[in-house]
């Protein structure tokens, strides 16, 4: 594989490489090393004094029923999002599948929440559904429906797994619309003479051969909510109504740089790595199966 | 997509599809159209309403009247709109942030994958690895110790400091490690039979090769830098740095009676305009870029 014959310089891959390594050891290697020492310390807000207490932030943090709460939160609000626009996405893909004409257009006009930045994506959302001055939140109420994101926690989470979903979409569609073309139409064709219906077709044949994909953007999705959607948490409710949508990423954030319980927070960032650890992982053990599979 | 159009560009029946089934499949996708533009398109034809209008529900569905008006008083009468910054200052904020976050993040990334593709030397590898892990620590995870550094350097407040610690990239340095893989190793002894250097054969061979990748990275990229929040938000306090993204945040206020929602509509339009603009008209690039950066 790598090309056998090299440049025989000696100083200047370290020249090449030294731009991009010294950003990653300032700020990627330095302050995660920090995080892990300080997840082990106490230390009163205005940093007088210091005590080494191994664990003990672990234990502080995991038996609090509001880091509990969040993990939930994170749970339904993930769960929620990647259900929402993988279902959606998929249903628009297959049947962008089926038609020719206007396909181009059809995908231009799903693919622009791509370029929508999470935070802006809840304010539309929020603007549309605001008990106040929302035409959809108007609609919502002239059906009788006693709709106020911004009291109700449920409702909260409504809202900001909409908005979330929604600027998804247009990636999901992508990546199913490019896993749909890889089946080859024959296999499909010949269950049609077989007499096959097109439900039974889709559950068969289309859906069991879509798996890797679908198994992919799962990883991506899930990545996504927990990450990516501090912009529509903090941009739309602020982790409330009362906690109701306060995501791990948000509490870590709240409980560090605004309530600065730095012990606490920085025991949450390690929690949080190996979260990402474990999910970076299950994405490339799948993409080196997507390798052999060709 | 186009391999499989027919070069009529009419729907065509394959074996076990039927003409309603094709109609509908038209419907469902006008109707999902139409829930996924409806967002963005409400934004716009609010921001041709008075403030009057607005704070009416509902909306009327098509574009009023002040459009001029709007757009005019934020762009050019906005002074002491958003904490005193006029939307041109947040917009070339926000472009100096997206192109710098775009061009550093190639720029790092080509070459640190050209050393460890085309050189050999102690510590490879471990380099390799290094810039590898940082896919394992996005922001989100280091928040405080990061945002302590950034006071120590000085960066708050900066351009520099919005866009440096963000430029360093694991997935683009893998793309160009696996594209420069491809390249046959004779390409590279003709090249150095025929007396080019390691800056020669950079120039004149690798960077026209490497052409595709860079404009798909940078459209990805460049829509990546746009829309960052939290960085940002953590590393500006001063509203002349601000970012249109955060500028916006800051203007909203549902509780406050005193929010100029019609100005708000027009921000958020030009917030999001520009990175639309790049993924429809750059959309090929947009699409391989997508894939490609997920390998």
């Amino acid at each position: 594989m790598t090309p056998r014959v090299v440049f025989p310089n000696k100083v200047l891959p370290y020249l090449l490489v030294a731009p991009q390594l010294a950003i990653v050891l300032v700020f990627f290697y330095w302050p995660a090393g920090q995080a892990l020492y300080q997840s082990m310390l106490k230390e009163d807000p205005f940093g007088l004094r210091t005590q080494f207490v191994w664990f003990a932030n672990f234990a502080k943090v995991l038996s609090d029923p509001n880091y509990i709460n969040s993990l939930k939160v994170t749970a339904v609000f993930s769960f929620s999002t990647a259900a929402v626009s993988m279902c959606v996405a998929l249903l628009l893909a297959v049947m962008a599948d089926k038609v020719v004409r206007a396909r181009g257009i059809y995908r231009t006009l799903l693919i622009w929440p791509y370029a929508v930045a999470p935070a802006i994506a809840g304010m539309l959302w929020l603007f549309l559904f605001n008990p106040s001055i929302g035409s959809l939140a108007y609609l919502l109420r002239q059906m009788g429906v006693a709709w106020d994101p911004l009291l109700k926690g449920d409702q909260a989470m409504v809202l900001v797994v909409m908005a979330a979903a929604w600027k998804q979409i247009s990636y999901n569609f992508l990546f199913f619309v490019a896993g749909l073309q890889a089946i080859p139409k024959t296999l499909i064709e010949a269950a049609a003479i077989d007499g096959a219906g097109e439900t039974k077709r889709f559950w068969t044949i289309v859906f069991p051969l879509l798996a890797p994909t679908t198994f992919f953007l799962l990883v991506v999705n899930t990545v996504y909510a927990f990450f990516d959607t501090f912009g529509i948490i903090h941009a739309v409710t602020g982790g409330g109504p009362g906690k109701a949508t306060e995501t791990l990423v948000y509490k870590v954030y709240n409980d560090g740089f605004v309530n600065l319980i730095l012990g606490d927070s920085a025991a949450q960032s390690v929690i949080l790595m190996v979260i990402v650890i474990a999910l970076t992982a299950v994405q490339f053990r799948y993409v080196e199966r997507k390798v052999h599979y060709g | 997509m186009a391999e499989h159009a027919p070069s009529s560009g009419h729907d065509r029946l394959m074996i076990g599809q039927s003409a309603i089934g094709i109609y509908i499949a038209h419907a469902m996708l006008i109707l999902g159209v139409i829930v996924i533009a409806f967002p963005i398109y409400y934004t716009f034809v609010a921001s041709t309403h008075s403030l009057q209008t607005i704070l009416r529900p509902p909306l009327p569905m098509v574009p009023g009247p002040e459009f001029f008006n709007n757009y005019y008083e934020a762009l050019f009468g906005g002074v002491g709109r958003i904490g005193g910054v006029a939307v041109s200052t947040l917009l070339f904020n926000t472009t100096i942030v997206a192109l710098g976050i775009a061009i550093g993040k190639i720029l790092i990334s080509i070459i640190s994958a050209y050393a460890i593709v085309f050189f050999r030397f102690p510590f490879r590898m471990v380099f390799f690895w290094l810039i590898f892990i940082t896919l394992m620590l996005p922001v989100e995870v280091r928040i405080l110790p990061t945002y302590k550094v950034m006071v120590d350097l000085g960066l708050i407040d900066t351009y520099a400091g919005l866009i440096v610690p963000l430029i360093a990239s694991a997935t683009a340095t893998l793309l160009f490690r696996q594209f420069f893989l491809t390249i046959p190793g004779e390409l590279v002894e003709a090249a150095r039979v025929d007396g080019a250097g390691p800056f020669r054969f950079f120039k004149d061979i690798l960077l026209p090769l490497s052409a595709t990748n860079i404009a798909a990275l940078f459209v990805i990229l460049f829509i990546y830098g746009w829309t960052q929040y939290l960085w940002p938000l953590l590393v500006t306090n001063d509203n002349q740095m601000n970012t249109i993204v955060i500028a916006l945040r800051k203007m909203v206020s549902f509780a406050d009676a005193d929010t100029e929602w019609h100005l708000v509509m027009v921000t958020a339009v030009l917030a999001i305009l520009p990175p639309i603009l790049v993924v429809v008209l750059m959309q090929r690039w947009f699409v391989r870029g997508l894939v490609d950066s997920e390998k």
